[in-house]
Formats: structure tokens, C-alpha cells, sequence
């Protein structure tokens, strides 16, 4: 099983890949696109992410030691970058998650690139994903 | 003067420019027009050469200052074809003039009595009611729309009755691009004596008004969405009715005499211009005003309405296109949805493509519940945009729901 940092550097190298935003977003649209849905009857308002444009649903649970998110959205985009993010936190020691430092967004250009509300919701996502981590590694 | 696009665009430079790579195309005219080098050139000219305070020095800045705000008052008289210039009073923007009306309000609207909106207004003209009601317990009533987004006019008589106090409605919708009929809904509330105020956000950059015309109370525009600066509004009122209310601030210039204990209230328009005005706003507003009846307005609207009909039918060959907002007398907004796919994410892939839209409620939330959406895409068009660019946004659009989808 891949570490936090080396999810992160798979990452990096897939958007290496790809000169232009456009193809970029294309991307992150298909891994929004293969994130399992949730089932409508999670998609309650308790799961929503705040601070997000459009509806970001994420839910956390604990596998032994490993913390699992799933998440969907109502937006593409949104659901993508929440793919990413649980690409690199899901069915991870809960403490690592809590500890982790992401540098993929910034390597990958992703936080620069966001509107600044948007940036904040993504930031909103990150920070919710280590709210369970801390809660789950007390 | 002919009317020709590439001579106005000339004058706009904001629009020469790239975003990600790509012409700008500028959509977001219902949110804000750009503005025209005439309007630049005015605030700057009044930085350079006559900045001062209004009204009070004697001094040659402040005269020349005060002179060339007071010839914008007698410009916008002018524009609306109001009876006395004293009628015009510059304000914050449309929500600051709404509110200054729902605030004078307070203590002639009493228990008992409604007052009527429609349901396509945006937030500014539901809030300051919703306020005025909570202060007064009169109650909130609203004109119902349509599915096409047509205001349900067979219901006026019933909404509009003995007991309203007044009317507030929207001229143009900003969402929904719908012409609401001004005139037969002002005659209603004539006939049981109510008020009536128009919201003309979306109006003021499209069509002619004519206040006297209309017999309305209260008009008011919106500078920034006219070519002109930011953070001014106009209001106009009939005198009579401006002297009718209470002003909802205090503080200099809007004072005749002030004592320790009391003070007396300055003639109109002073009353409701507490504070140093926006002055540079108001000089830029004129060179706006005066910019755009160069051009002469029709012309304006009947560039846009062609860019409009051009736009929505290519748009119709997009699979799962819907326009929100199908009134026969619409004005330039296209307001839509695309089955299956989310606005944000249009917005997103829009704007890679350097095409600037505006996505989500348009602070109009009531009317996406009453569609039952979450929001749309709407792109507005100003007399400055092309045939091209609709050509470039129709394919950009076509690559973004490609990719969605």
C-alpha cells in the first residue's frame, strides 16, 4: 500500500503529463467520474462540506487502524478534486492523515489555479477530511 | 451615427486582452457592464484637475466640483424625462435606493396593510421589504411568474388590492431576461392607490424610460451596470412623495440647521445625500450617460436583441439545452441549464476558454426553487459584444458539456 507521500507523487506526475489546463481538467473530470457514487440516503445535509459552491458531500469511517472516505458532489469538478483528495487520505493510518502535509495541490498548480472561492472550498475539504482523521486518532 | 461594433469595442480596452490563452469573451454584462475610456478618462480628469469636496467651499475646485455634479443631476433628469432635477438623488446603487425607500416607509406602512413583488426579484427587492414588513406587520405579498417566467398578470387585481401600500417590482429580470409589462402594473396600483417603485437594474443599459410617462413613484438605476463607475445608484422620486418620507440617514449636507438637540431637514435632494457624495462616481455616470446617447440606445437594444435571438438559437442545438426564462419580450440575458450537467462546472470550462459567464442563483434564489434547479448559466450580452464571440462561446460551450457528459 502506497504512503500519503507517494500517492502524492503519483499524482504530481499524472498532471506532469498534461501541458494545458484544459487537459488538466479533464482529468480531474474523469476521476470525479470513477469516484463511486454515494447512496442518496448519505447525501444528507449532516455530510455536507461547508464552504463549497456546489454540494460536497464526504463521509469517514474506520477500517481498524485505516480511516475510508467516500464522497460525491453535485458538480464534476468538485466531485474530481474530492477523488484526488481521497485517492491520497483514503485507507490511510488515521494519524498520518491527520499529520499529513499536502503539497500536491500546489505542486500540481491546482490551488493557484482556483478562484479564490473555490480555492477555499477545496481548502474546506482538506480541512474537514483531517477533522475525522483527529477525531478517529484520539 | 451608424452603429458599428468595432468602433465601440475600440473604446472598451478591458476587452483586448487574453484569460488563459484565450480573446476574452465578456458575458457578464448583467453583473456589470465594462467601462468605456470616456467614463476612465472623466474620474481621472477629476482626480487631475478639480477634486474637492461639494457644496461647501467657496473656492474655485469645490465650485467647479459642484457644478459638474449638479450638471449630471439635470443629465439624468434628462434621461428619465423627470419633472425637476431636485427629483434625482445619488445613492450607493440600486440596493441602497431600495432600501432607502423601504426605511422612509417605516412609519406611514402600517398592520394591515401589504406590499406587493414580484416573484422575480432579485434579493435587494425582497430583503428591504421583508424588513420593512418585520418592522411594521404588514405582510409580503408577491405577483406569481409563469413557467415561461412571465409574471401571471390575471392575478393583479387579486395581489394588488385596496390595502397595499405599494408596489416593487423589477423592470427587466436579471435572471431571466423577462420585459415585465410596467405599465399595466402600475395602473393597477394606481387605481387602489398604491405606490409603486421600479427596480431598473437591468433596465437602465437596454431601454428608454420615461418616469413621467410611466406616472411611476419611484425609479431607480444602477451606474455600474450602465458603463459607469461602481457604488452609485440613482433613485428618482416624485417630489411629492420624496418629501412624503422620512430620510433614512443623518449626517452632513442632508441638514438645514443643526442645534444640540434638534435639526431640520434640507429640501430635496439634499435630504437623502447625507455624507460626501460619490462624486467622481457621478461625473463618470455622466460621461456614461452621455456615451451611451451618443450611440443612442435603440441601437444598443436592437444590437443585443440580435445577439440574443443569434445565441439562443445556436444554443438550441446543444443536446439537453434548456433556456430558463422564455417570455416573448425578453431582454439580452440568456439564462440556461444543460440536462446532466452542473453550472459551476460550465463556468469553470467557460472560463478556461476565456469566456466569461456568470453561474450559480444570481441572487435570485426564489426563482431557482421555483424552477426547481440549482442554478444557471447566464450570459449576458452589452453593445460591445460580436456575433464571433457567440460563435466562440457556442463552441466553447460544446467542448465543455463534451466533456462533462
Amino acid at each position: 500500500m502506497a504512503t500519503i507521500q507517494e500517492k502524492q507523487q503519483i499524482l504530481i506526475e499524472e498532471f506532469a503529463f498534461f501541458d494545458e489546463w484544459m487537459d488538466k481538467y479533464n482529468h480531474i473530470i474523469e476521476m470525479g467520474k470513477s469516484l463511486p457514487m454515494l447512496p442518496e440516503n448519505k447525501k444528507n445535509n449532516d455530510l455536507l462540506v461547508p464552504g463549497c459552491q456546489s454540494k460536497v458531500w464526504l463521509h469517514a469511517e474506520q477500517h481498524e487502524d485505516k480511516i475510508i472516505f467516500s464522497a460525491d458532489a453535485d458538480a464534476i469538478i468538485a466531485k474530481g478534486i474530492v477523488a484526488m483528495l481521497i485517492d491520497v487520505f483514503s485507507n490511510q493510518p488515521a494519524q498520518e492523515v491527520a499529520a499529513a502535509e499536502l503539497k500536491f495541490l500546489e505542486d500540481i498548480g491546482l490551488k493557484d489555479h482556483l478562484s479564490p472561492t473555490r480555492a477555499n472550498g477545496l481548502m474546506s475539504m482538506v480541512k474537514q477530511m483531517k477533522y475525522y482523521a483527529l477525531a478517529f486518532s484520539a | 451615427m451608424a452603429f458599428d461594433v468595432h468602433d465601440i469595442r475600440e473604446q472598451f480596452p478591458i476587452l483586448n486582452q487574453k484569460v488563459h490563452g484565450k480573446p476574452l469573451v465578456y458575458f457578464d454584462n448583467a453583473a456589470t457592464a465594462q467601462k468605456p475610456i470616456a467614463v476612465i478618462k472623466a474620474i481621472s480628469d477629476y482626480y487631475l484637475n478639480y477634486n474637492a469636496n461639494v457644496h461647501r467651499g467657496v473656492h474655485t475646485l469645490s465650485q467647479r466640483a459642484t457644478d459638474a455634479m449638479e450638471s449630471v443631476r439635470e443629465q439624468v433628469r434628462a434621461h428619465l424625462n423627470a419633472a425637476e432635477a431636485a427629483e434625482i438623488i445619488f445613492t450607493r446603487g440600486i440596493t441602497d435606493s431600495i432600501n432607502a425607500i423601504a426605511y422612509g416607509l417605516s412609519n406611514t406602512v402600517q398592520k394591515g396593510q401589504n406590499v406587493v413583488i414580484t416573484a422575480m426579484e432579485h434579493h435587494s427587492n425582497i430583503v428591504p421589504w421583508q424588513m420593512l414588513c418585520e418592522r411594521t406587520g404588514a405582510e409580503l405579498r408577491h405577483l406569481p411568474m409563469d413557467e415561461h417566467g412571465e409574471l401571471i398578470l390575471d392575478r393583479l387585481e387579486v395581489v394588488i388590492d385596496q390595502n397595499t401600500a405599494i408596489v416593487a417590482f423589477n423592470h427587466i429580470s436579471n435572471t431571466l431576461g423577462t420585459i415585465n409589462p410596467v405599465q399595466k402594473i402600475i395602473s393597477q396600483a394606481k387605481k387602489v392607490g398604491a405606490w409603486t417603485l421600479v427596480d431598473g437594474a437591468q433596465s437602465g443599459p437596454h431601454t428608454v424610460v420615461d418616469v413621467q410617462s410611466w406616472d411611476v413613484d419611484f425609479f431607480t438605476l444602477s451606474s455600474h451596470k450602465m458603463y459607469g463607475p461602481t457604488g452609485l445608484g440613482i433613485l428618482y422620486g416624485k417630489r411629492e412623495r420624496l418629501e412624503a418620507i422620512a430620510p433614512y440617514q443623518g449626517g452632513g449636507e442632508m441638514i438645514s440647521t443643526v442645534t444640540l438637540e434638534k435639526s431640520t431637514y434640507a429640501g430635496l435632494p439634499h435630504k437623502f445625500e447625507a455624507g460626501t457624495p460619490h462624486v467622481e462616481g457621478i461625473i463618470g455616470f455622466g460621461a456614461a450617460l452621455k456615451f451611451i446617447n451618443e450611440i443612442g440606445i435603440e441601437s444598443i437594444s436592437a444590437h443585443e436583441q440580435s445577439l440574443l435571438e443569434y445565441a439562443t438559437k445556436e444554443c438550441s442545438g446543444i443536446k439537453g439545452f434548456r433556456v430558463i426564462g422564455n417570455s416573448k419580450n425578453k431582454a439580452s440575458v440568456l439564462s440556461f441549464v444543460i440536462d446532466g450537467v452542473h453550472p459551476y462546472d460550465l463556468g469553470v470550462l467557460l472560463d478556461q476558454q476565456g469566456i466569461a459567464v456568470r453561474t450559480g442563483q444570481h441572487c435570485t434564489q426564489p426563482i431557482m426553487d421555483a424552477f426547481c434547479i440549482e442554478g444557471t448559466v447566464r450570459a449576458s450580452f452589452a453593445m460591445y459584444n460580436t456575433f464571433e464571440e457567440i460563435d466562440s462561446f457556442i463552441s466553447g460551450l460544446k467542448k465543455a458539456v463534451s466533456m462533462l457528459l
